[in-house]
Protein backbone atom coordinates (compact mmCIF):
# COMPACT_ATOMS: atom_id res chain seq x y z
CA UNK A 1 0.00 0.00 0.00
CA UNK A 2 2.57 2.71 0.35
CA UNK A 3 3.68 4.56 -2.34
CA UNK A 4 6.51 6.19 -3.13
CA UNK A 5 5.01 8.89 -4.66
CA UNK A 6 5.01 11.64 -2.12
CA UNK A 7 6.09 14.61 -3.72
CA UNK A 8 7.90 17.54 -2.43
CA UNK A 9 5.19 19.75 -3.10
CA UNK A 10 2.97 17.53 -3.69
CA UNK A 11 0.31 15.36 -2.31
CA UNK A 12 -0.56 12.04 -3.25
CA UNK A 13 -4.72 11.97 -3.23
CA UNK A 14 -6.31 8.50 -2.43
CA UNK A 15 -8.39 8.02 -5.46
CA UNK A 16 -6.66 4.25 -5.47
CA UNK A 17 -7.91 4.02 -1.79
CA UNK A 18 -11.54 4.40 -2.58
CA UNK A 19 -11.63 1.74 -5.48
CA UNK A 20 -11.57 -1.58 -4.90
CA UNK A 21 -8.10 -3.54 -4.47
CA UNK A 22 -5.82 -3.77 -7.44
CA UNK A 23 -7.21 -0.22 -8.70
CA UNK A 24 -4.08 1.42 -7.80
CA UNK A 25 -3.76 3.20 -11.64
CA UNK A 26 -6.31 5.40 -10.02
CA UNK A 27 -3.63 7.12 -8.40
CA UNK A 28 -3.17 11.08 -8.99
CA UNK A 29 -0.23 13.09 -7.38
CA UNK A 30 -1.60 16.56 -6.74
CA UNK A 31 1.15 19.12 -7.58
CA UNK A 32 0.53 22.25 -5.09
CA UNK A 33 -0.69 24.50 -8.18
CA UNK A 34 -4.52 24.89 -9.90
CA UNK A 35 -5.08 22.47 -12.05
CA UNK A 36 -2.01 20.59 -10.47
CA UNK A 37 -3.61 16.79 -10.76
CA UNK A 38 -1.33 14.54 -12.67
CA UNK A 39 -2.19 10.87 -13.31
CA UNK A 40 0.26 8.53 -12.43
CA UNK A 41 0.77 6.24 -15.87
CA UNK A 42 2.96 3.57 -16.78
CA UNK A 43 4.67 3.57 -20.01
CA UNK A 44 6.99 1.48 -22.04
CA UNK A 45 10.38 1.03 -20.52
CA UNK A 46 9.41 3.56 -17.41
CA UNK A 47 8.32 3.15 -13.65
CA UNK A 48 4.80 4.81 -13.40
CA UNK A 49 5.57 8.28 -13.85
CA UNK A 50 3.35 11.61 -13.51
CA UNK A 51 1.94 12.27 -16.91
CA UNK A 52 1.48 15.54 -17.99
CA UNK A 53 0.19 14.94 -21.45
CA UNK A 54 -0.30 11.47 -23.21
CA UNK A 55 0.45 12.94 -26.77
CA UNK A 56 3.05 13.79 -27.47
CA UNK A 57 4.11 11.69 -24.16
CA UNK A 58 5.53 13.95 -21.40
CA UNK A 59 6.43 12.42 -17.89
CA UNK A 60 7.68 14.41 -15.22
CA UNK A 61 10.23 11.91 -12.44
CA UNK A 62 8.34 11.16 -9.06
CA UNK A 63 10.54 13.82 -6.87
CA UNK A 64 11.10 11.13 -4.24
CA UNK A 65 13.15 9.41 -7.26
CA UNK A 66 15.85 12.53 -6.54
CA UNK A 67 16.65 11.49 -2.68
CA UNK A 68 17.82 7.86 -4.21
CA UNK A 69 21.54 9.43 -5.35
CA UNK A 70 23.14 11.53 -7.71
CA UNK A 71 22.27 9.38 -10.85
CA UNK A 72 18.43 9.19 -12.61
CA UNK A 73 17.56 6.08 -13.12
CA UNK A 74 16.46 5.30 -16.91
CA UNK A 75 13.25 4.29 -15.66
CA UNK A 76 12.50 7.32 -14.42
CA UNK A 77 13.87 9.36 -16.28
CA UNK A 78 11.99 12.55 -17.39
CA UNK A 79 10.24 12.82 -20.78
CA UNK A 80 9.56 16.02 -23.11
CA UNK A 81 8.53 15.72 -27.07
CA UNK A 82 7.04 18.82 -28.95
CA UNK A 83 5.65 16.87 -31.41
CA UNK A 84 2.85 14.92 -32.14
CA UNK A 85 3.73 11.29 -33.17
CA UNK A 86 6.11 11.15 -30.97
CA UNK A 87 8.44 9.04 -30.29
CA UNK A 88 8.78 7.94 -33.89
CA UNK A 89 8.04 4.27 -35.06
CA UNK A 90 10.35 1.67 -36.48
CA UNK A 91 13.37 3.26 -35.10
CA UNK A 92 16.35 -0.02 -34.37
CA UNK A 93 19.62 0.20 -33.30
CA UNK A 94 20.75 -2.20 -35.99
CA UNK A 95 19.66 -0.22 -39.05
CA UNK A 96 20.15 3.39 -37.57
CA UNK A 97 22.25 6.14 -39.53
CA UNK A 98 23.02 9.33 -38.51
CA UNK A 99 24.55 11.85 -41.25
CA UNK A 100 27.12 14.30 -41.31
CA UNK A 101 26.38 17.11 -44.09
CA UNK A 102 26.21 20.48 -44.94
CA UNK A 103 29.98 22.31 -45.12
CA UNK A 104 32.22 19.24 -44.60
CA UNK A 105 34.49 17.79 -47.02
CA UNK A 106 33.54 14.36 -46.83
CA UNK A 107 30.01 13.74 -45.55
CA UNK A 108 29.47 10.86 -43.90
CA UNK A 109 26.72 8.22 -43.11
CA UNK A 110 27.36 5.97 -40.20
CA UNK A 111 25.81 3.18 -38.39
CA UNK A 112 26.29 2.27 -34.52
CA UNK A 113 28.68 -0.76 -34.86
CA UNK A 114 30.52 2.30 -36.54
CA UNK A 115 30.29 5.06 -34.09
CA UNK A 116 31.28 2.41 -31.33
CA UNK A 117 34.39 0.99 -33.90
CA UNK A 118 35.85 4.04 -35.15
CA UNK A 119 35.27 6.61 -33.07
CA UNK A 120 36.99 7.21 -29.02
CA UNK A 121 34.16 6.81 -26.65
CA UNK A 122 33.42 9.71 -24.38
CA UNK A 123 31.82 9.00 -20.61
CA UNK A 124 30.40 12.16 -19.02
CA UNK A 125 28.06 12.34 -15.86
CA UNK A 126 25.55 15.32 -17.15
CA UNK A 127 22.36 16.53 -15.67
CA UNK A 128 19.10 17.62 -18.60
CA UNK A 129 16.80 19.88 -16.99
CA UNK A 130 13.98 20.81 -18.79
CA UNK A 131 14.00 24.62 -19.57
CA UNK A 132 10.43 25.30 -17.93
CA UNK A 133 11.19 23.30 -14.87
CA UNK A 134 8.97 24.28 -12.09
CA UNK A 135 6.90 26.58 -14.23
CA UNK A 136 3.97 25.35 -12.54
CA UNK A 137 4.99 27.62 -9.89
CA UNK A 138 5.79 31.13 -11.67
CA UNK A 139 3.95 33.64 -10.55
CA UNK A 140 1.68 35.20 -12.35
CA UNK A 141 1.61 31.66 -13.98
CA UNK A 142 2.51 31.69 -17.47
CA UNK A 143 1.40 29.40 -20.95
CA UNK A 144 2.94 26.31 -21.31
CA UNK A 145 3.66 22.87 -20.36
CA UNK A 146 2.68 23.22 -16.42
CA UNK A 147 5.57 21.59 -14.91
CA UNK A 148 6.70 21.21 -11.29
CA UNK A 149 9.85 20.11 -10.28
CA UNK A 150 10.55 16.75 -11.48
CA UNK A 151 11.96 17.51 -15.44
CA UNK A 152 15.39 16.93 -14.37
CA UNK A 153 17.40 13.95 -14.21
CA UNK A 154 20.93 12.96 -14.47
CA UNK A 155 23.04 9.97 -16.07
CA UNK A 156 26.00 8.55 -17.01
CA UNK A 157 26.32 9.40 -20.98
CA UNK A 158 27.90 7.00 -23.34
CA UNK A 159 28.88 8.03 -27.37
CA UNK A 160 30.67 9.99 -29.42
CA UNK A 161 32.32 13.44 -29.57
CA UNK A 162 30.44 15.75 -32.32
CA UNK A 163 34.48 16.91 -32.27
CA UNK A 164 35.46 13.63 -33.76
CA UNK A 165 32.46 13.06 -36.23
CA UNK A 166 33.53 16.69 -37.53
CA UNK A 167 37.19 16.31 -37.47
CA UNK A 168 36.24 12.96 -39.92
CA UNK A 169 34.06 14.91 -41.68
CA UNK A 170 36.39 17.91 -42.10
CA UNK A 171 34.62 20.74 -41.23
CA UNK A 172 35.24 23.65 -44.09
CA UNK A 173 37.08 26.69 -42.41
CA UNK A 174 33.42 28.49 -43.15
CA UNK A 175 31.57 26.30 -40.77
CA UNK A 176 30.10 28.71 -37.99
CA UNK A 177 27.20 26.47 -36.52
CA UNK A 178 26.05 23.11 -36.30
CA UNK A 179 22.20 21.67 -36.73
CA UNK A 180 20.86 18.99 -35.11
CA UNK A 181 17.96 16.92 -36.62
CA UNK A 182 16.14 13.72 -35.06
CA UNK A 183 14.21 10.88 -36.27
CA UNK A 184 10.93 12.52 -35.18
CA UNK A 185 9.25 14.23 -38.17
CA UNK A 186 5.57 16.90 -37.60
CA UNK A 187 2.32 16.06 -38.59
CA UNK A 188 1.42 18.10 -40.31
CA UNK A 189 4.02 19.21 -43.22
CA UNK A 190 3.50 23.78 -41.85
CA UNK A 191 4.38 22.83 -38.18
CA UNK A 192 8.57 23.43 -37.85
CA UNK A 193 10.33 20.19 -37.45
CA UNK A 194 12.43 19.95 -34.48
CA UNK A 195 16.35 21.19 -35.00
CA UNK A 196 18.73 22.93 -33.00
CA UNK A 197 22.01 24.56 -33.82
CA UNK A 198 25.15 25.70 -31.47
CA UNK A 199 27.85 27.65 -32.32
CA UNK A 200 30.69 25.52 -34.29
CA UNK A 201 33.17 25.83 -31.11
CA UNK A 202 30.42 24.77 -28.88
CA UNK A 203 29.40 21.91 -30.88
CA UNK A 204 33.41 20.63 -31.69
CA UNK A 205 34.47 21.49 -27.42
CA UNK A 206 34.74 17.90 -26.69
CA UNK A 207 32.15 16.99 -24.67
CA UNK A 208 29.18 17.92 -26.82
CA UNK A 209 28.51 14.08 -27.82
CA UNK A 210 25.66 11.39 -29.45
CA UNK A 211 25.29 9.15 -26.48
CA UNK A 212 24.18 5.58 -27.26
CA UNK A 213 24.37 4.75 -23.51
CA UNK A 214 22.97 6.10 -20.81
CA UNK A 215 24.11 5.00 -17.37
CA UNK A 216 25.63 2.00 -18.98
CA UNK A 217 22.77 0.90 -20.87
CA UNK A 218 20.77 1.68 -23.88
CA UNK A 219 18.79 4.82 -24.02
CA UNK A 220 14.63 3.97 -23.23
CA UNK A 221 12.77 4.95 -26.34
CA UNK A 222 10.89 7.42 -24.59
CA UNK A 223 14.84 9.14 -24.00
CA UNK A 224 16.09 8.79 -27.47
CA UNK A 225 17.40 5.66 -28.45
CA UNK A 226 19.01 4.64 -30.18
CA UNK A 227 21.22 8.16 -30.14
CA UNK A 228 21.32 11.35 -28.53
CA UNK A 229 22.50 14.49 -28.14
CA UNK A 230 24.10 15.79 -25.05
CA UNK A 231 24.95 19.13 -24.27
CA UNK A 232 26.98 19.01 -20.89
CA UNK A 233 25.65 22.20 -19.21
CA UNK A 234 22.94 23.51 -21.31
CA UNK A 235 19.08 23.34 -21.27
CA UNK A 236 17.36 20.27 -22.11
CA UNK A 237 16.20 21.85 -25.32
CA UNK A 238 19.34 21.19 -26.89
CA UNK A 239 19.81 17.43 -26.54
CA UNK A 240 17.68 16.35 -29.34
CA UNK A 241 17.00 12.73 -29.81
CA UNK A 242 17.06 10.12 -31.94
CA UNK A 243 19.35 12.12 -33.50
CA UNK A 244 20.13 11.21 -36.95
CA UNK A 245 21.32 14.26 -38.83
CA UNK A 246 24.13 16.82 -38.49
CA UNK A 247 24.93 19.66 -40.54
CA UNK A 248 27.54 22.31 -40.49
CA UNK A 249 26.51 25.77 -41.37
CA UNK A 250 28.00 28.77 -42.68
CA UNK A 251 25.22 31.06 -40.90
CA UNK A 252 23.61 30.68 -37.41
CA UNK A 253 20.38 28.37 -37.48
CA UNK A 254 16.96 29.64 -38.48
CA UNK A 255 15.44 26.52 -37.43
CA UNK A 256 12.12 28.11 -35.48
CA UNK A 257 13.16 26.15 -32.67
CA UNK A 258 16.23 28.97 -32.39
CA UNK A 259 14.67 31.74 -33.71
CA UNK A 260 11.53 31.94 -32.41
CA UNK A 261 11.14 29.60 -29.34
CA UNK A 262 12.78 28.71 -26.05
CA UNK A 263 14.46 32.23 -25.87
CA UNK A 264 15.04 34.21 -22.94
CA UNK A 265 15.20 37.96 -22.54
CA UNK A 266 18.87 39.60 -23.45
CA UNK A 267 19.47 41.00 -20.23
CA UNK A 268 22.08 40.23 -17.55
CA UNK A 269 18.87 38.52 -15.33
CA UNK A 270 17.07 36.75 -18.13
CA UNK A 271 14.01 38.60 -16.34
CA UNK A 272 11.43 41.05 -17.17
CA UNK A 273 8.87 42.64 -14.64
CA UNK A 274 6.05 40.56 -14.05
CA UNK A 275 3.70 40.28 -16.75
CA UNK A 276 5.94 41.69 -18.97
CA UNK A 277 7.13 40.99 -22.67
CA UNK A 278 10.93 40.82 -23.13
CA UNK A 279 11.73 43.51 -25.75
CA UNK A 280 15.15 41.69 -27.08
CA UNK A 281 15.28 37.83 -26.65
CA UNK A 282 18.29 35.12 -27.34
CA UNK A 283 18.13 31.31 -27.35
CA UNK A 284 18.58 30.02 -23.92
CA UNK A 285 21.94 28.58 -23.01
CA UNK A 286 23.42 27.55 -19.42
CA UNK A 287 21.75 26.04 -16.63
CA UNK A 288 20.92 28.30 -13.35
CA UNK A 289 22.28 27.28 -10.57
CA UNK A 290 20.09 24.96 -8.63
CA UNK A 291 19.82 22.99 -5.11
CA UNK A 292 16.71 20.85 -3.64
CA UNK A 293 16.36 19.37 -0.67
CA UNK A 294 15.53 15.66 -1.09
CA UNK A 295 14.57 14.13 2.29
CA UNK A 296 12.03 15.92 3.65
CA UNK A 297 9.07 17.62 2.11
CA UNK A 298 6.91 21.10 2.21
CA UNK A 299 4.64 20.96 5.43
CA UNK A 300 5.93 17.61 6.35
CA UNK A 301 5.83 16.62 10.29
CA UNK A 302 9.46 15.76 11.75
CA UNK A 303 10.47 14.54 15.33
CA UNK A 304 12.55 16.85 17.41
CA UNK A 305 16.04 16.16 17.51
CA UNK A 306 19.44 17.77 17.89
CA UNK A 307 21.05 16.09 14.77
CA UNK A 308 18.52 16.08 11.62
CA UNK A 309 19.78 14.88 8.68
CA UNK A 310 18.83 17.26 5.76
CA UNK A 311 20.37 15.94 2.92
CA UNK A 312 19.48 16.64 -0.81
CA UNK A 313 20.85 17.59 -4.87
CA UNK A 314 22.74 20.60 -6.63
CA UNK A 315 24.20 21.37 -10.21
CA UNK A 316 24.85 24.06 -12.50
CA UNK A 317 25.52 25.33 -16.13
CA UNK A 318 29.11 23.54 -15.72
CA UNK A 319 31.70 25.45 -13.84
CA UNK A 320 30.43 22.82 -10.78
CA UNK A 321 29.35 23.36 -7.28
CA UNK A 322 31.43 25.02 -4.96
CA UNK A 323 28.93 24.79 -1.75
CA UNK A 324 25.54 24.32 -0.55
CA UNK A 325 23.95 26.50 2.11
CA UNK A 326 21.66 25.48 4.32
CA UNK A 327 19.19 27.74 6.89
CA UNK A 328 16.60 26.38 9.25
CA UNK A 329 15.33 29.91 10.07
CA UNK A 330 14.20 30.65 6.41
CA UNK A 331 17.34 32.48 5.19
CA UNK A 332 18.52 34.49 8.72
CA UNK A 333 21.38 32.38 9.47
CA UNK A 334 23.13 29.95 7.16
CA UNK A 335 25.56 26.93 7.59
CA UNK A 336 27.01 24.85 5.24
CA UNK A 337 26.88 21.64 4.09
CA UNK A 338 29.11 18.55 3.42
CA UNK A 339 29.53 17.82 -0.44
CA UNK A 340 29.23 14.04 -1.50
CA UNK A 341 31.12 12.49 -4.24
CA UNK A 342 32.28 14.54 -7.46
CA UNK A 343 30.88 12.89 -10.27
CA UNK A 344 31.69 15.59 -12.54
CA UNK A 345 31.27 18.90 -13.17
CA UNK A 346 27.83 18.86 -15.05
CA UNK A 347 26.67 16.58 -12.49
CA UNK A 348 24.35 16.29 -9.78
CA UNK A 349 26.36 16.63 -7.00
CA UNK A 350 24.96 15.35 -3.52
CA UNK A 351 25.13 17.62 -0.27
CA UNK A 352 23.57 16.78 3.39
CA UNK A 353 23.75 18.16 6.71
CA UNK A 354 22.96 17.76 10.35
CA UNK A 355 21.14 20.70 12.30
CA UNK A 356 19.22 20.69 15.37
CA UNK A 357 15.46 20.91 14.95
CA UNK A 358 13.68 21.81 18.12
CA UNK A 359 9.65 21.54 18.41
CA UNK A 360 8.07 24.16 16.39
CA UNK A 361 7.74 25.52 12.74
CA UNK A 362 10.94 25.82 10.55
CA UNK A 363 11.87 26.99 7.57
CA UNK A 364 14.31 25.13 5.80
CA UNK A 365 16.00 26.49 2.83
CA UNK A 366 19.00 24.76 0.55
CA UNK A 367 20.84 26.88 -1.75
CA UNK A 368 23.60 26.29 -3.76
CA UNK A 369 26.93 28.85 -5.01
CA UNK A 370 28.43 27.84 -8.23
CA UNK A 371 32.44 27.61 -8.86
CA UNK A 372 31.70 30.51 -11.31
CA UNK A 373 30.46 33.00 -8.36
CA UNK A 374 26.51 32.22 -8.86
CA UNK A 375 24.22 31.62 -5.76
CA UNK A 376 20.43 30.93 -5.59
CA UNK A 377 18.34 34.03 -5.00
CA UNK A 378 16.23 33.56 -2.18
CA UNK A 379 13.10 35.41 -4.13
CA UNK A 380 12.14 34.63 -8.03
CA UNK A 381 12.67 36.29 -10.77
CA UNK A 382 10.21 35.90 -14.14
CA UNK A 383 10.38 35.84 -17.58
CA UNK A 384 7.42 35.13 -19.93
CA UNK A 385 8.21 31.44 -20.79
CA UNK A 386 8.88 30.96 -17.18
CA UNK A 387 12.07 29.24 -18.08
CA UNK A 388 14.99 28.71 -15.48
CA UNK A 389 13.46 28.93 -12.61
CA UNK A 390 16.03 28.67 -9.66
CA UNK A 391 14.62 30.23 -6.37
CA UNK A 392 15.64 28.54 -3.20
CA UNK A 393 12.55 27.34 -2.22
CA UNK A 394 11.63 26.99 1.45
CA UNK A 395 10.27 23.45 2.78
CA UNK A 396 8.33 24.28 5.63
CA UNK A 397 8.95 21.64 8.41
CA UNK A 398 6.92 21.15 11.52
CA UNK A 399 8.97 19.70 14.73
CA UNK A 400 6.97 17.95 17.30
CA UNK B 1 52.95 -26.35 -43.04
CA UNK B 2 51.77 -23.56 -43.91
CA UNK B 3 48.32 -24.43 -45.58
CA UNK B 4 46.75 -24.70 -42.22
CA UNK B 5 48.29 -20.90 -41.53
CA UNK B 6 46.97 -19.75 -44.15
CA UNK B 7 43.16 -21.61 -43.40
CA UNK B 8 43.51 -19.93 -39.72
CA UNK B 9 43.83 -16.05 -41.53
CA UNK B 10 41.25 -16.66 -44.21
CA UNK B 11 38.71 -17.63 -41.39
CA UNK B 12 39.68 -14.54 -39.69
CA UNK B 13 39.08 -12.61 -42.47
CA UNK B 14 35.92 -13.95 -42.72
CA UNK B 15 35.10 -13.83 -39.34
CA UNK B 16 35.70 -10.27 -39.14
CA UNK B 17 32.47 -8.75 -40.79
CA UNK B 18 30.10 -11.68 -38.84
CA UNK B 19 32.03 -10.30 -36.08
CA UNK B 20 30.38 -7.03 -36.80
CA UNK B 21 27.22 -8.30 -37.66
CA UNK B 22 27.04 -10.43 -34.55
CA UNK B 23 27.58 -6.64 -32.61
CA UNK B 24 25.17 -5.13 -34.82
CA UNK B 25 23.19 -8.00 -33.86
CA UNK B 26 23.73 -7.60 -30.12
CA UNK B 27 22.95 -3.66 -30.05
CA UNK B 28 18.75 -3.10 -28.31
CA UNK B 29 16.20 -4.28 -30.69
CA UNK B 30 13.97 -1.86 -31.31
CA UNK B 31 11.49 -1.47 -28.63
CA UNK B 32 7.88 -1.89 -28.42
CA UNK B 33 5.98 0.85 -28.18
CA UNK B 34 2.37 0.05 -26.63
CA UNK B 35 1.48 3.25 -24.43
CA UNK B 36 -1.51 3.57 -22.63
CA UNK B 37 -4.64 4.37 -24.56
CA UNK B 38 -5.33 8.04 -24.84
CA UNK B 39 -8.16 9.09 -22.47
CA UNK B 40 -7.99 12.52 -21.45
CA UNK B 41 -11.27 14.35 -23.59
CA UNK B 42 -12.13 17.81 -24.51
CA UNK B 43 -15.17 19.35 -21.99
CA UNK B 44 -18.05 19.61 -23.48
CA UNK B 45 -19.20 22.70 -24.85
CA UNK B 46 -20.32 25.01 -27.62
CA UNK B 47 -17.51 24.47 -29.94
CA UNK B 48 -16.01 21.34 -28.88
CA UNK B 49 -16.42 20.04 -32.33
CA UNK B 50 -13.90 22.89 -33.68
CA UNK B 51 -11.46 21.91 -30.94
CA UNK B 52 -11.51 18.50 -31.61
CA UNK B 53 -11.32 18.68 -35.17
CA UNK B 54 -8.48 22.02 -35.10
CA UNK B 55 -6.04 21.28 -31.43
CA UNK B 56 -6.44 17.32 -31.20
CA UNK B 57 -4.89 16.79 -34.59
CA UNK B 58 -1.83 17.58 -33.00
CA UNK B 59 -2.41 17.18 -29.04
CA UNK B 60 -4.45 15.41 -26.48
CA UNK B 61 -6.72 17.73 -24.39
CA UNK B 62 -4.67 17.40 -21.49
CA UNK B 63 -2.88 20.59 -22.98
CA UNK B 64 -6.19 22.49 -22.40
CA UNK B 65 -6.59 20.90 -19.20
CA UNK B 66 -3.33 21.13 -17.32
CA UNK B 67 -3.37 25.06 -18.14
CA UNK B 68 -3.55 27.34 -14.89
CA UNK B 69 -7.29 28.09 -14.02
CA UNK B 70 -8.52 31.73 -14.25
CA UNK B 71 -6.84 32.83 -16.83
CA UNK B 72 -8.11 35.96 -18.88
CA UNK B 73 -9.41 35.46 -22.01
CA UNK B 74 -6.37 36.83 -23.83
CA UNK B 75 -4.61 33.99 -22.25
CA UNK B 76 -6.72 31.26 -24.69
CA UNK B 77 -6.29 33.92 -27.19
CA UNK B 78 -2.64 34.47 -27.06
CA UNK B 79 -2.68 30.74 -26.96
CA UNK B 80 -5.04 30.01 -30.38
CA UNK B 81 -2.80 32.69 -32.25
CA UNK B 82 0.52 31.16 -31.25
CA UNK B 83 -0.66 27.64 -32.31
CA UNK B 84 -1.78 28.88 -35.48
CA UNK B 85 0.82 31.97 -36.36
CA UNK B 86 3.93 30.34 -34.63
CA UNK B 87 3.31 25.98 -34.64
CA UNK B 88 2.34 26.24 -37.92
CA UNK B 89 -2.21 25.09 -37.11
CA UNK B 90 -3.76 24.79 -39.93
CA UNK B 91 -6.65 26.65 -38.23
CA UNK B 92 -9.32 29.00 -40.61
CA UNK B 93 -9.76 32.37 -39.22
CA UNK B 94 -13.65 31.66 -37.99
CA UNK B 95 -13.15 28.45 -36.82
CA UNK B 96 -9.50 30.18 -34.52
CA UNK B 97 -12.28 32.60 -32.98
CA UNK B 98 -14.79 29.85 -32.09
CA UNK B 99 -12.46 27.60 -30.70
CA UNK B 100 -11.10 30.51 -28.95
CA UNK B 101 -14.83 31.15 -27.52
CA UNK B 102 -14.77 27.94 -26.22
CA UNK B 103 -11.66 27.83 -24.11
CA UNK B 104 -12.57 30.51 -22.39
CA UNK B 105 -15.96 29.52 -21.89
CA UNK B 106 -14.92 26.24 -21.02
CA UNK B 107 -11.21 25.96 -19.49
CA UNK B 108 -11.25 29.01 -17.25
CA UNK B 109 -12.94 27.30 -14.28
CA UNK B 110 -10.65 25.64 -11.90
CA UNK B 111 -9.31 22.15 -12.45
CA UNK B 112 -11.89 21.71 -15.51
CA UNK B 113 -11.36 19.07 -17.73
CA UNK B 114 -9.07 16.48 -16.20
CA UNK B 115 -10.93 13.46 -16.64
Amino acid sequence: MATSFSDRRGVLTGAAAMLAAGAARAETVTLPFGNGERPVATYPEKRPMLLLTERPPQLETPYSVFDTGAFTPNDAFFVRYHLAGTPPRGLDAATFRVKVGGAVERPLDLGLADLRRDFPAVTLAAVNECSGNGRGFSAPRVAGGQLGEGMMGNALWRGVSVKALLERAGAKPSAHAVEFNGADRPQITTIPDFVKGLGIDHARDGEVMLAYEMNGAPLPLLNGYPLRLIVPGYYGTYWVKHVNELTVLEQESQSFWMQKSYRIPDNDCACTPAGSPATATRPIGKLNVRSFITNLTDGQTARASPRTLVRGIAFDGGSGIQAVELSTDGGATWKPARLGQDHGKYSFREWSAQVPLRPGEHVLIARAKSRAGEIQPLTASWNPSAYMRNVADPVRVTVA
Amino acid sequence: MRRPALLLLAGLVLAAPLQGAAREASAKPPPAYNPPPETSRLIEGPGVDLARRYCLTCHSADYMSTQPPHMPAAFWRNEVAKMRNNYGAAVPEDAAKAITDYLVATYTEPSAGRK
